[in-house]
């Protein structure tokens, strides 16, 4: 009940704040070369209409411009943290909804979405300054971080005559991290998982029982094996206890060549795994010796896949403990 | 931080050369703990998490990470790097996935999912994923015009 009440009573006063409109925050500094040769540094980029002023001269522009993406740089607060001067500062009547969630235990921040729009090209000069309301909250959603809100808020960009020169709409998801400690871990509307350490993706691991382990067992030491009945000698796969001819269980394994044609496929486009690319091709690749097994394919693209092609096994050690039959197609 | 060496002045893309389902030339980022700080500053973002790793550590990750402003910049420096400078951004709108912490690379692709043109402008519309070891760290879409012939 207690719960339900705080929900209530934090709903609204997270309502109270949507479609307030906070700024302006100034810049410390109009657009100028300095910055932009620093950030077109820091990311590689060489495109010229930013740094190139005889080349950006000669363009329809007329002169270097800011890197687009640029646009939230130049009002940012800097090593200080203070506002340049001219800032309207927040008032009490203004609360953020962020730390309204934070006195609720929604302590935890992660960035989910930054959608910018650039409505002209900044140039050195221009004087940017932006204005940030809370555009909308969610519905309180549980998540695999925890339970939270997602809110969205509003950046509006405007030059020295207050016209609109960008926008930009950034989502992120406070939430009550599990097993909080209810201290603000991170002020930051960043990108950060908190409890995850860095770890690499890596394919799913099979199931092994002592049917199908010869098979496994032989990917390790480079061998595609095929399981055969030792009575009528049909081979078969997946692997099995008997066999579907004779019934016998007596049974032992012989090598594939490794060669085959791509019986059936499919690309697989969701849900997007980690591990794998997007899409990610997948056959049924029926084997020269006359069984199919399900296999990824490596060295197309997934738009170039056709039944028919053929293919050939590439034994692939994924990681320390995975190794896999891949299939490559073939040239003809 | 990875230098694919373009000549930017001799690359141009026009609206009538591009087709939907085109691939734009993939980009590797060789994200180090340089060029992170070098990011967060060029786009004046002194969070301590994208610059201190002790402070980050504190907060359970395991080492510093990339701001967002400088993942903004590397999908619109993948995209103007694929159009030329004639190729200005529109809108660049972006989701974001698992961090860039130094050591690891994130390799950007893309491509031509939509052509438009509205306003006297020649949109392409290009969908973009960057993925490093642990799985996507920025998919989106970025709207860039280009010249008509």
């Amino acid at each position: 009940m207690t719960d339900q009440n705080n929900n209530k009573e934090l709903e609204a006063r997270m309502a109270e704040t949507v479609g307030v409109r906070v700024g302006p925050h100034r810049s410390w500094d109009p657009v100028n070369q300095p910055m932009i040769r620093h950030w077109a540094q820091a990311m590689g980029d060489q495109n010229p209409m930013y740094t190139d002023a005889e080349y950006a001269a000669k363009s329809s522009e007329g002169s270097t411009i800011a890197p687009p993406t640029m646009l939230q740089a130049w009002t940012m607060r800097g090593v200080t943290g203070q506002h340049a001067p001219g800032t309207k500062e927040r008032t009490e009547a203004q609360p953020y909804v962020l730390n309204i969630l934070d006195e609720y235990g929604f302590v935890g921040v992660v960035a989910v979405n930054c959608d910018q729009e650039y409505f002209r090209t900044l140039k050195p000069g221009d004087d940017i300054s932006h204005y940030m309301e809370i555009e909308s909250i969610s519905e309180r959603k549980d998540t695999a971080l925890g339970s939270g809100y997602f809110v969205t808020e509003l950046w509006t960009f405007v030059d020295q005559n207050e016209e609109k020169v960008g926008e930009m709409r950034f989502r992120l998801l406070k939430f009550i991290p599990p097993k909080s400690d209810n201290k603000p871990k991170a002020s930051s509307a960043d990108q950060q998982n908190k409890s995850a350490k860095a770890k690499k993706a890596v394919r799913p691991r099979p199931g092994i029982n002592r049917d199908n382990r010869f098979f496994w067992d032989g990917l390790k030491e480079g061998k595609l094996l095929i399981q055969r009945c030792k009575s009528c000698e049909t081979l078969r796969h997946p692997p099995s206890p008997m066999c579907p001819s004779c019934r016998s269980l007596e049974r032992d394994a012989v090598e594939a060549s490794g060669n085959g044609v791509i019986h059936s496929f499919v690309n697989l486009h969701h849900p997007a795994l980690p591990a794998f690319d997007e899409p990610n091709p997948i056959a049924l690749v029926e084997l020269e010796e006359g069984t199919r097994l399900v296999a990824g394919l490596v060295g197309i693209e997934p738009e170039d896949v056709k039944i028919g092609m053929s293919v050939k096994a590439e034994i692939t050690q994924c990681d320390e403990e995975l190794t896999l039959a891949l299939f490559r197609p073939v040239e003809a | 931080m990875s230098q694919t060496v373009v000549n930017q002045t001799a690359n141009r893309v026009s609206f009538d050369q591009v087709e939907v389902g085109q691939k734009l030339p993939e980009l590797i980022i060789d994200v180090t703990a340089e060029q992170i700080v070098a990011g967060a500053m060029a786009s004046r973002d002194y969070q301590d998490v994208h610059h201190d790793k002790e402070k980050a550590q504190a907060l359970g990750s395991p080492d510093i990470f990339m701001n967002i402003l400088t993942t903004n910049g590397l999908v619109g420096r993948f995209v103007t790097d694929w159009s030329g400078p004639e190729g200005m951004l529109k809108k660049v709108n972006i989701k974001l996935g698992a961090p860039n912490y130094p050591g690891d690379s994130m390799r950007l692709v893309g491509k031509v999912t939509e052509k438009q043109q509205k306003d006297d402008q020649n949109l392409v519309e290009v969908s973009v994923i960057g993925k490093n070891s642990m799985g996507s760290h920025v998919t989106g879409t970025v709207l860039v015009a280009l010249p008509l012939a």
